[in-house]
């Protein structure tokens, strides 16, 4: 049982999570940011490690993971950041990113050394189940770390139920099928598509994300699911690098409501 | 040795679909469709008569005297040149489209770097009635003028690609991206080897016409359809697999492929992928790529940007490994030079593209007897303004 695994033991509807990425808006940003959220009152957060080239992310993640890259952000510079992290933060910690850095950094290694610096999971968008399963899925849980998968509104049933049963964590249930930073409608339909979820009564318990920007999108997936995740709203509020800090408890007050 | 995909979509170590779930039900339709779908009488007819009324198939294979007799050697080019839209690329926007068609797909995305595929998809796109939407990187649009007008002379938008370099790799970003929102009525036509299973092998399966022709057209013209040498040049690799396509198990053929050196190897402008890469994932596939320790793709270069590529297709990085095919590097001066001798040679103007393959010639010492196939897989036409500036002609 890790830190992400205890939370949804205790939490069960409401639950916020933050998305931003490691060096934005500048290198030394990430471990000041996280600690902000926990005291603002975020329940976990995910931090991403930037990637050239991030296919399922709209304009604003894209902006930040470039200028993360050219501030020096690397995973090796991350992890030398998050030694400090459990003196500093206390909440649930995921890694998000792409698979490239991470097969660069050798797979094995980024899960030994994510696990000792008290990373809980670990989510790659565009790392398959086929290739987790046979390739990485040791390393994931010798290291007890969580491996987080996405579903969307066209995933099968056959195929949500096959993602569950290689999740422990939670299951990252998509708004809609689209890149980051697009605008939640939460039109009937989507609600069907959340409620099929609710009612195929998965063992991992649903979050929410993509679209997620203010309190009405936030209490709309807390109809649905146990919570919900921020990201591009909130990247967008750090773009000044000499004051990225100060908006942090405002915008978690006002997404809480 | 087993050089084809196998049925987990690999070539050896390479390949696969690393995509986020929001792609995998267009991936997944497209694995179990396409196939089938190629197989179909009536798919089949109309790509055979596409080919040949509308692109105008097969393309000659001509011997080509003078170049042969200044390398000692008889060197034939395969004509890709020649097809409609002066490349090789729309035999595979053929495929595609019809391939989409039958899928009930309403609207066609494209990436396209030089143009020359983002035409080819346009072209084939005037000719179904079907909406279609090209990316190009913004740097790529100003460079490349006259096929940005072409494309919208056929009723394609042209979307500029603004993130990252702006170059051929963010405008496949921005393609995946599409697609990603648009995940039910559009197919994405690729225009190289790469990307996700079962792309790689759809587009060379759609290409391998040239080298299925190339050995016809051999044994009619020598009686034998197993040359010595065939060439081609590689930036994601479509021409190059589709020459090599049917001689993969031709042990005794010796095949090789010419990156782009750009300014040279070492230089740090630079487009040869095998020589500078390592394996990792790129636009959907484990392959070999140009990266920086960390695993940031870096931007690669070449005068040609038909091979200003930071990758190569998965099969490529296969046929690299096990040695099957030989990858050299040619710069930018080299490519220049061995475009003019052909052009005062034989009277064909070649792509800087293909300029890659026809400068190994030099490298190489042959025997009088030894038969050489070169892919001609464009024309220069498109590449007129390089050519002025470069010869100051």
């Amino acid at each position: 049982m890790n830190r992400l695994t205890q939370l949804f033991e205790k939490k069960k509807n409401d639950i916020l999570s933050i998305y931003f990425t490691a060096g934005y808006p500048e290198i030394g940003a990430t471990l000041n940011i996280a600690e902000a959220l926990e005291k603002a009152g975020a329940d976990f957060l995910e931090i991403g490690f930037p990637y050239s080239d991030p296919l399922a992310d709209g304009p604003v993640i894209q902006h930040s993971s470039q200028v993360a890259i050219e501030n020096g952000m690397t995973l090796k510079v991350l992890f030398e950041q998050l030694k400090d992290l459990r003196s500093r933060v206390s909440i649930p910690i995921l890694l998000m990113g792409y698979a490239n850095p991470m097969i660069q950094y050798g797979v094995s290694n980024f899960c030994k050394v994510a696990a000792e610096v008290g990373v809980d999971g670990v989510i790659v968008p565009d790392l398959p189940l086929y290739e987790y399963e046979e390739l990485y899925k040791n390393d994931f849980i010798s290291n007890g770390l969580s491996n987080i998968f996405l579903v969307t509104p066209q995933t099968s049933e056959e195929r949500i139920r096959k993602i569950d049963s290689l999740s422990n964590g939670f299951i990252y249930l998509l708004s809609s099928s689209s890149t980051t930073g697009k605008d939640l409608n939460v039109s009937n339909e989507i609600g069907d598509y959340y409620n099929r979820v609710k009612a195929m009564h998965l063992k991992n318990p649903l979050i929410i994300g993509f679209g997620i920007s203010d309190h009405q999108s936030f209490s709309r997936a807390n109809q649905y699911a146990n919570g919900a995740i921020v990201g591009t709203a909130f990247v967008k509020e750090l773009g000044d690098p000499e004051n990225y800090l100060s908006h942090i408890p405002e915008f978690i007050r006002k997404i809480k409501g | 040795m087993n050089y084809r995909v196998d049925d987990r979509g690999y070539y050896g170590d390479f390949g696969g679909a690393y995509i986020p779930e929001m792609l995998y039900p267009n991936i997944e339709e497209l694995r179990n469709e396409y196939l089938k779908t190629i197989a179909q009488p009536d798919f089949q007819k109309e790509f055979k008569s596409l080919l040949k009324d509308y692109v105008g198939r097969p393309s000659p294979l001509f011997l080509a005297k003078r170049l042969s007799e200044k390398y000692g050697a008889q060197i034939y080019l395969k004509r890709e040149d020649l097809n409609h839209t002066g490349a090789h690329k729309i035999n595979n926007t053929v495929g595609q489209i019809i391939l989409a068609q039958k899928l009930g797909k309403k609207r066609i995305i494209a990436e396209t770097g030089a143009g020359q595929h983002g035409v080819a998809t346009a072209t084939v796109c005037a000719l179904k009635g079907l909406e279609c939407v090209i990316y190009m990187g913004e740097v790529d649009i100003k460079r490349q003028a006259p096929n940005v007008a072409r494309m919208k002379m056929m009723g394609a938008t042209v979307i500029p690609a603004t993130s990252g370099s702006k170059t051929l790799k963010d405008a496949t970003n921005e393609a995946m991206r599409d697609w990603i929102n648009n995940p039910v009525d559009t197919h994405y036509i690729i225009g190289s080897v790469v990307g996700p299973h079962p792309y790689p092998e759809m587009v060379s399966l759609f290409q391998s016409i040239i080298s299925k022709e190339t050995k016809q057209q051999l044994i009619e013209q020598t009686g034998n359809d197993q040359p010595d040498y065939v060439l081609a040049c590689v930036g994601g690799g479509s021409n190059a697999m589709g020459m090599f396509y049917h001689f993969l198990d031709d042990d005794n053929v010796r095949l090789i492929a010419a990156e782009a050196a750009g300014l040279g190897i070492n230089s740090g402008h630079s487009a040869a992928t095998s020589m500078l890469g390592r394996e990792g994932v790129l636009h959907g596939s484990r392959t070999i790529l140009m990266q920086t320790e960390d695993g940031q793709v870096t931007e690669p270069y070449s005068i040609s940007a038909g091979l200003d590529y930071p990758g190569i297709g998965p099969q490529h990085a296969h046929l690299h490994k096990v040695k099957r095919v030989e990858y050299v590097s040619i710069t930018d001066d080299e490519a220049m030079e061995a475009s003019m001798e052909l052009s005062k040679l034989e009277g064909i103007i070649p792509a800087i593209e293909t300029g890659h393959a026809l400068a190994q010639l030099k490298k190489m010492t042959f025997k009088k007897e030894d038969v050489v196939v070169i892919c001609l897989s464009g024309r220069g036409d498109k590449d007129l303004e390089t050519f002025m500036k470069y010869f100051n002609l």
